[in-house]
């Protein structure tokens, strides 16, 4: 395959990863976060510092910094999660831009210069197959009892309470997945880019992340994974227009949620049994429509 | 034995006291009524029992265990759940995925089993699934079980309510105004439904209703509240004759 549409797949592949954690966060368990890209951040130092000062290989690596990633949003999610409406959501903004500056400061990981020579063991296939792996675990977990349970959290917390949901548990649960996918995805990025920087992480980064999971669809797996490759694409596709393609990027954007403010999924699901209802139901449709006449 | 004590119970909202000194007790497999003038602290009483709100002072015991201010998905794995006055369901969702929701009193299969799948998982999931269905079954909503509860009729969404309820295995059912907004033939189905489920279920059900035909008719037994203290307790009959109750909601001449 052409290196170039290699290299725009293994990007789409990473954003996928932290989006599939995020999706699970913000669609499925209702709590926005606009803090996503610390969880990357500290994933990303994480696993580096381990192949890099350690010499751990890869995948090990990878899963520490997806915990370590998941530790820390522990500790944010015990101290805020009991906060109501959007505070949480300022919170993990706070939370994002303080690792930033932490992370600047840090001259053990180079600070704000950056950190070179990074080994580079990202590839396409360990991409497509670690997504893969995260796709279908994070199906399981929703179509099971604790996914039912974060959907209930989201719908209805009073009434998830009343029937025996620890509500707490669940968005803390949701928080903690969610953030080991970011700490993934970091740690996949860190060994492709070979290179990383506080200022890779920033507020912007974060934004990117919960704009595909909106743009693809609250409460719809399909519809992250299409807004994570239509959304990373579309700026390289662009790329001839070059100033113009921001503008684009930002109108396709908003001309999505000005005519399904629901997402390009909405809730729905690309399942074999979903295309045969849908086939069902367009063709009841018709049928109505004729009797109708 | 009772199987729910409510001793001096009171609670205070800043300097307002919504509930005072109310004690009170459910029999087992009992039908309770619960009446009062609005403002009376009806609801307030079903918050204190489910856990949604804490108690101020007093001591709620449920099957001979202290229940007292403890968190609401604790009271409700033990044994209460309720419906709500103003209807709280899932309602994005589906009806059968309203009652699965709720149903998972012995599913206990745990995240990792869940993420990969594993049989413990798949047979527990078969099982809820079962469960959910032959209960919509009882309810009576298994013909619109792809319903988005939303668009259900407002009837219908009650009875879904109670079905959620119900999904839990409770030990005791509070229904907070089940026939608000009901016609006389809707409230006479209710009347069935209530029941039919204390048949089916061997459960104790406490309501809150304003009709008065209802709660008379299937009441064994009556509290009435006004302005946060118990005013009289006893069976229909002699809650009809009451003068302070008459008084209560009549108002008195002079």
């Amino acid at each position: 395959m052409d290196y170039y549409i290699q290299g725009i797949l293994i990007l789409s592949g990473i954003n996928l990863m932290a989006v599939l954690g995020l999706s699970l966060l913000t669609g499925f368990t209702g709590l926005f976060s606009f803090g996503h890209a610390g969880f990357m951040a500290i994933g990303g130092y994480t696993a580096a510092a381990m192949t890099v000062k350690y010499h751990i290989p890869f995948i090990p690596a990878l899963l520490i910094g997806a915990i370590v990633a998941s530790l820390v949003s522990a500790l944010i999610g015990v101290l805020t999660l009991k906060l109501k409406g959007d505070y949480f959501c300022i919170a993990t903004l706070g939370f994002g831009e303080a690792t930033r500056l932490i992370l600047d400061n840090m001259q053990y990981f180079g600070g704000a210069r950056g950190w070179p020579g990074i080994p580079a063991y990202t590839n396409f296939t360990n991409v497509i197959i670690i997504n893969i792996i995260g796709l279908i675990l994070l199906a399981n977990l929703i179509r099971s009892k604790h996914g039912r349970n974060m959907i209930a959290v989201r719908e209805e917390e009073l009434a998830s309470q009343i029937s025996g949901i620890n509500v707490f548990k669940y968005k803390l649960i949701s928080l903690m997945i969610s953030a080991a996918y970011a700490g993934i995805a970091g740690g996949l990025m860190a060994h492709y880019m070979t290179f990383l920087q506080p200022k890779m992480f920033a507020l912007t980064k974060s934004t990117e992340l919960t704009i595909i999971v909106i743009f693809g669809g609250l409460g719809s797996i399909s519809g992250s994974v299409l807004g994570a490759l239509v959304l990373t694409s579309l700026p390289e596709i662009l790329r001839a227009f070059s100033n113009w393609r921001l503008v684009i990027y930002g109108l396709a954007v908003i001309i999505i949620m000005i005519t399904r403010p629901e997402g390009l999924m909405g809730g729905y699901e690309f399942t074999p049994k979903s295309m045969k209802k849908l086939f069902f139901n367009l063709k009841e449709k018709r049928l109505k429509k004729s009797a109708g006449r | 034995m009772n199987l729910l004590e409510m001793k001096n119970v009171t609670k205070h909202f800043g300097g307002l006291t919504a509930v005072s000194n109310v004690n009170f007790e459910i029999e087992k497999e009992s039908i309770t009524g619960l009446i009062g003038p609005n403002g009376a602290g009806k609801t307030t009483i079903f918050n204190l029992i489910t856990g949604v709100y804490k108690v101020t002072e007093g001591k709620i015991t449920f099957d001979g265990k202290d229940i007292t201010n403890k968190e609401p998905y604790i009271i409700a794995e033990m044994g209460i759940t309720r419906t709500f006055q103003n209807i709280r369901l899932f309602k994005k969702l589906s009806v059968y995925e309203n009652v699965l929701t709720a149903c998972q009193y012995n599913a206990n299969y745990n995240l990792l089993e869940a993420m990969l799948y594993l049989p413990r998982c798949k047979n527990q999931e078969k099982q809820l699934k079962e469960q959910a269905e032959h209960l919509l079954e009882i309810i009576g909503l298994i013909d619109r079980k792809d319903f988005i509860a939303n668009n259900l009729p407002y009837g219908l969404q009650r009875r879904l309510e109670i079905a959620r309820a119900l999904s839990l295995n409770p030990k005791l059912l509070l229904l907070d105004e089940p026939a608000a907004g009901m016609n006389p033939d809707e409230t006479a189905q209710l009347m069935n439904l209530i029941y039919d489920i204390r048949k089916k279920f061997n459960l104790s059900i406490l309501i809150i209703d304003h009709h008065m035909d209802l709660v008379m008719g299937i009441c064994e037994k009556i509290m009435v509240l006004n302005f946060g203290c118990k005013l009289a307790e006893g069976t229909p009959i002699e809650i009809q004759s009451n003068p302070k109750v008459i008084e209560a909601y009549l108002g008195v001449e002079g």
